[in-house]
């Protein structure tokens, strides 16, 4: 008889139980400041004092007037103007799986695999000088796209994601490509095995193209951290492709491959995708397993998915998710084919989305969120009204708690979690001639400086004498967002919000300024602590750029619901007028 | 996989040992710097030392122990950490065989690569559920892990994957009977806690100490930490705490709890007080001991030294540190001072859920529990036998069982225990086998009792078989008839062979007749000799006693 009975993972894995409940954030900024006290002693964590006040102002909600239904009070025009032209004028096609159009170019035999592999590639140097969104390039790639030809001409069965190139990122362990982690500390590892992630990828059919580049070890919002390259954004090379999966982001916006693993801690694989104008998936923690995945803060990480439409996002979940043996926080909870219940654009029903309940964060729509981005959420859930969804406002009272939170939490576990790069067996080691300065030296000259910050915060987090101020704190706190997410989401199916306050900013324009950048991530951090599924959708774009900068819009699901969310986002997506996300920097090659 | 290569570690002598001005002396001193590092490397070469050493001093340091302590108690609590005989590692599925070749039982996992994951091995769980009930402890139905977390070469994650906060067992206590030549006693001995941990590698030394290198094999191994409440108040009282331990890990089948190989480490906590105080005094940890018997000595002067320390007023200096036992020298020395506590910055590991048990589970378990030494201690003595046959036989769990079935097999309890404790004992240490090993099956040593109970053959013939059946095999009925062994007892038959041997002895039998009595003894073997050992003895002697007087 098997009788140990294991917790299952995600939201009742830490028992911790709150104290008295503080008072939360009141209606008013001034009466909230005055009344919270703060939960977490260091001024480092104060970050929502300052810059996140994203209530709702007291009066516009500036949704537009809708003929049906008015959603709130105000009835105020749009301000500003959302969408520069540009995007306007191309055509409106919606964006289609360029999954199932390889499928079908193989299996009918219009393009080889190989032609296939060519054209993306090709791309891929194209662009490269100027993105600089991978670490490696395969050297194998082209020889497997013939293999995959092989596979065709023979008729054998082929996977979901035959002859699909998919870049991964480069915390994830590949057997045949050097990992690094974006960290110098790893600049000459190669990992001796795949991750269950990339192994389940090979198992479907795929190409691994190459590895992506990211914040060392996922710490970072703009892949400006990497220990080698800094990453452009393809819709303006000035700006960052968001983070830390920025990489793989930009990778897919500008089609250097089909699809590609990220990685989402506190937001890592739904801001970029937000950055980059493409679809990305932050699946349920222990949905896909994350053996393989260079751990960061291990109860938060998830690898998640980026695609150029909702329908590859989905067919790539499919393929990567599941229970696996390595990884005892993943679940056994039952993996559904994502993509075979997205519906085709043609068999639509006026209301497609008839009777969902969304609820808009309150808490994501107001001061601290540029103008521009409001706007295009708000548009998007007047959209999603339009579509036959009944939007009304939500409040999450534990929302502003979180980034402290997830601060707190996140830089203890990496502190823990990167113990393990000392120099002593594999990656960096630094000439001493004695064992302190071997550690010290290998990991001062190894690692950078963002990650030395966390692993600083986290070291002194969990110290004798703080651990209860912080640590302890921040787990009541993350009890707290999980259940203000869960009496939220027994009343709405979905919940909705920007998927970071800003569009992408320009490269070194938060450098020097660590908690500017820590607040940029204050729409995603709460999703993670509380383990749930969020989509992140393109759904329009504000000012900047040569020709905009895409945003994007956050939905968030209970717990192993990534169906509903891909069903959502999925005809989000079919149905958006007017917008084409496609980056310019494609346009020109 | 890998290649699986180890670089080599220059290590500073003063960083590892800033207080200890010895370490350039031998390697004893960085293998032991961490509770669970290994030892064994450097342990064999005391062991023969010890031994010639051990008794003569045993006796000198009781002496001056008593003389010492008179006025003073010390207190003794041990730490002890049992190495599991889990087919697969904790954490991982690489096996661990002790003594095989560095790096050779390793794999992505243990050896703490990036992207790897710990999954718990459930056999983890159910030994320290069967350990827990066998303490009579109270199990946590929800326990969890946490990261202990300190850098140092043998441990590859950076943290060790321990129990903190809510161990697996708490509040337990352990039974059990001091040997009769310590004078004897029943103990109680309270347990604190008792937790799941995987161990660390191991640090090779090289032989200048110049550089070391890290063997993993034995990294992710799991061990349960057995934590003893300060109940202990002398060398042989906890050396005997440990020696129950083992005995409970062997019975349960839990672990080997070999000392030697490290599969069974006590860490012992010593202060001492003037009797009649309540305080604690400082207390000082010892180390570095192999043995029962060292750890008895390595207490006992640890007692003596801190006595001494008290009686010339200079209790301040003992301070709290760690010391470790030197068994060529017969003394415990500084290995370093504490400064402060450690922080091991503990939390949650959240790579694992939460162990949860369940009744059924426990209830399984506790109805598989074997027969625990302090039960068959209690059963033994029921029987009527003496507390040093009692802890003879209830020492090894084989012993035990044979005797057990001994037993059943209708054998006398006491004739018993004397064949297994001597006979069978000694050919077993001759031969260093265990006597599950030996061809003697429990029937026939009930069998060869029978035999000589009931005359059929004598105790001398009986030892000479079980020899035979201890070596080859075979049962004793079959023995005495294919080696026509049955005794003599018809007296027609020995006194024939008393006329033969009067008979073709006359010289002697006229000496005899003329008063020098004392050649019956002579005749007797002369007897003994012509029957090939098969005549009855008393019979011999009362028939020969008879002929020889008849005729005079």
């Amino acid at each position: 008889m098997y009788s140990i009975r294991v917790s299952p993972p995600g939201p009742h894995r830490f028992a911790f139980f709150a104290g008295p409940k503080p008072s939360l954030c009141g209606e008013r900024v001034s009466a909230r400041r005055s009344a919270m006290p703060s939960p977490i002693q260091n001024p480092r964590f104060l970050l929502y004092h300052r810059c996140l006040p994203l209530h709702f102002p007291p009066n516009p909600f500036p949704f537009p007037p809708n003929p049906r239904r008015l959603l709130h009070r105000s009835t105020a025009a749009l301000s500003p103007q959302p969408a520069p032209a540009p995007q306007t004028l191309t055509s409106a096609v919606p964006p289609s799986s360029e999954i199932l159009s390889i499928r079908e170019s193989l299996l009918s035999r219009r393009k080889t695999a190989a032609e296939i592999a060519a054209e993306y590639l090709d791309r891929l140097r194209r662009t490269e000088q100027q993105l600089r969104s991978f670490l490696h390039v395969s050297e194998t790639a082209m020889r497997e796209a013939e293999e995959v030809d092989g596979l065709v001409e023979s008729g054998a069965e082929l996977g979901p994601l035959t002859g699909v190139l998919v870049a991964v990122k480069d915390n994830i362990c590949t057997a045949d490509m050097p990992s690094t982690g974006g960290s110098r500390i790893l600049g000459s590892y190669r990992p001796a095995f795949d991750a269950t992630a990339v192994k389940r990828l090979r198992e479907a059919g795929a190409i691994i193209v190459g590895k992506t580049n990211l914040d060392e070890f996922g710490m970072g919002s703009t892949t400006e951290s990497s220990g080698f390259q800094v990453t452009t954004n393809p819709w303006d090379v000035s700006r960052v492709p968001g983070g830390s999966s920025g990489g793989s982001a930009a990778a897919v916006s500008a089609r250097q491959c089909v699809v590609s693993l990220g990685s989402d801690t506190g937001g890592s694989v739904r801001q970029p995708a937000s950055f980059c104008g493409v679809v990305g998936m932050k699946p349920t923690y222990g949905r896909v397993s994350r053996f393989g995945l260079m751990a960061y803060a291990s109860s938060l990480d998830v690898i998640g998915c980026f695609g150029s439409s909702v329908v590859d996002a989905a067919i790539l979940l499919s393929a990567i998710s599941g229970h696996d043996r390595l990884d005892a926080t993943s679940s056994k909870h039952e993996v559904s084919d994502y993509a075979s219940q997205l519906v085709s654009l043609d068999h639509l029903e006026s209301k497609p989305l008839k009777g969902l309940r969304v609820g808009v964060i309150r808490e994501t729509i107001g001061e601290g969120v540029d103008l521009g981005v409001m706007s295009s959420v708000q548009a998007a859930a007047s959209h999603l009204e339009q579509l036959g969804s009944i939007v009304t406002e939500v409040s999450l009272p534990s929302f502003s708690l979180g980034l402290p939170a997830y601060y707190i939490l996140a830089s203890s576990e990496a502190s823990s979690n990167l113990s393990r790069y000392d120099g002593v067996r594999y990656g960096y080691q630094a000439t001493a001639d004695e064992l302190s300065s071997l550690y010290g030296d290998s990991r001062a000259n190894g690692l950078g400086p963002e990650v030395k910050l966390r692993i600083l915060m986290g070291t002194y987090a969990l110290s004798a004498g703080y651990y209860d101020a912080y640590y302890k704190r921040a787990q009541q706190v993350r009890t707290l967002v999980r259940k203000s997410f869960k009496d939220a989401l027994d009343k709405n199916d979905i919940l909705i919000s920007p998927a970071a306050p800003s569009a992408a900013y320009k490269i070194g324009e938060k450098t020097n300024d660590p908690l500017a950048m820590y607040a940029g991530d204050i729409m995603t951090v709460n999703v993670n602590l509380a383990g749930l599924p969020a989509l992140v959708v393109p759904c329009g774009f504000v000012e900047g750029g040569p020709a905009g900068l895409p945003v994007g819009l956050q939905m968030i699901g209970a717990a192993f619901h990534e169906g509903k969310l891909l069903r959502v986002g999925h005809i989000f997506e079919q149905t958006l007028q007017n917008h084409r996300f496609i980056p310019p920097l494609l346009a020109e090659t | 996989m890998a290649l699986i290569y180890f670089r080599c570690i220059r290590m500073n002598h003063l960083f590892l040992h800033p207080s200890s001005p010895f370490t350039k002396k031998s390697g004893v001193l960085f293998c032991t710097l961490q509770a669970s590092h290994a030892q064994v490397a450097t342990q064999v070469n005391f062991q023969n030392q010890g031994k010639q050493k051990e008794k003569s001093i045993q006796t000198a340091t009781k002496k001056t122990l008593e003389h010492h302590k008179h006025g003073y108690e010390a207190i003794i609590g041990i730490e002890t950490h049992v190495q599991l005989s889990t087919l697969t590692k904790a954490f991982c599925s690489c096996p661990y065989l002790y003594g095989t070749r560095p790096n050779t039982t390793i794999c992505p996992i243990c050896m703490g690569l990036p992207g790897t994951l710990p999954v718990l091995n459930s056999k983890v769980v159910e030994f320290a559920v069967k350990l827990g009930l066998a303490l009579n402890c109270e199990l946590s139905m929800n326990s969890k892990f946490d990261r202990k977390q300190y850098f140092y070469p043998d441990l590859p994650k950076g943290y060790q994957i321990s129990q903190f906060d809510v161990p697996i067992a708490t509040k337990g206590f352990i039974d059990l009977d001091l040997p009769v030549e310590f004078g004897g006693g029943h103990r109680r001995f309270g347990i604190t806690r008792i937790h799941m941990e995987e161990d660390a590698g191991k640090l090779l030394h090289s032989e200048t100490g110049s550089y070391s290198q890290v063997d993993l094999n034995r990294a992710g191994v799991p061990l349960l930490e057995i934590v003893s409440e300060p109940d202990m108040r002398s060398g042989v009282e906890a050396a005997e705490y440990a020696a129950e331990l083992q005995r409970l890990v062997r019975y349960l089948g839990v672990s080997n709890g070999n000392m030697q190989e490290g599969s069974l480490r006590c860490d012992v906590n010593i202060s001492v007080r003037p009797t009649g105080q309540s305080q604690f005094g400082t207390k000082v940890e010892i180390k570095n001991m192999n043995s029962f018997s060292a750890m008895n000595r390595a207490i006992d002067y640890e007692i003596s030294r801190q006595v001494l320390l008290h009686r010339e007023g200079q209790s301040d200096q003992i301070v709290q540190e760690t010391r470790l036992w030197d068994e060529a020298a017969q003394k415990t020395f500084t290995m370093r001072k504490k400064e402060g506590l450690a922080d091991y910055r503990y939390f949650p590991e959240p790579d694992l859920p939460e162990v949860v048990l369940v009744k059924e589970y426990i209830d399984e378990i506790r109805q598989s529990l074997p027969e625990l030494p302090e039960a068959k201690r209690r059963r033994y003595e029921k029987l009527g036998l003496s507390m040093q046959d009692v802890l003879f036989l209830a020492n090894d769990n084989n012993v035990a069982d044979f005797f057990d079935a001994a037993v059943e097999n209708g054998a006398d309890a006491k004739l018993a225990a004397n064949w297994i404790m001597g006979d069978i004992a000694a050919y077993l240490k001759n031969e260093r086998r265990t006597i599950d090993e030996i061809k003697l099956t429990p029937k026939e040593l009930s069998e060869l009792i029978a035999f000589i109970k009931n005359g059929t053959i004598s105790g001398k013939i009986g030892k000479e078989i079980l020899f035979e059946l201890i070596s080859k095999g075979g049962t004793v009925k079959s023995l005495i008839e294919e080696k026509d062994l049955v005794q003599i007892v018809d007296p027609a038959t020995i006194g024939a062979l008393v006329d033969k041997v009067l008979a073709a002895n006359p010289k002697q039998l006229q000496q005899y007749r003329g008063g020098k009595t004392k050649l019956q003894g002579f005749f007797a073997g002369q007897v003994m000799k012509e029957s090939k050992g098969k005549a009855n003895p008393m019979l011999l002697n009362k028939i020969l006693t008879e002929k020889l007087h008849a005729g005079s």
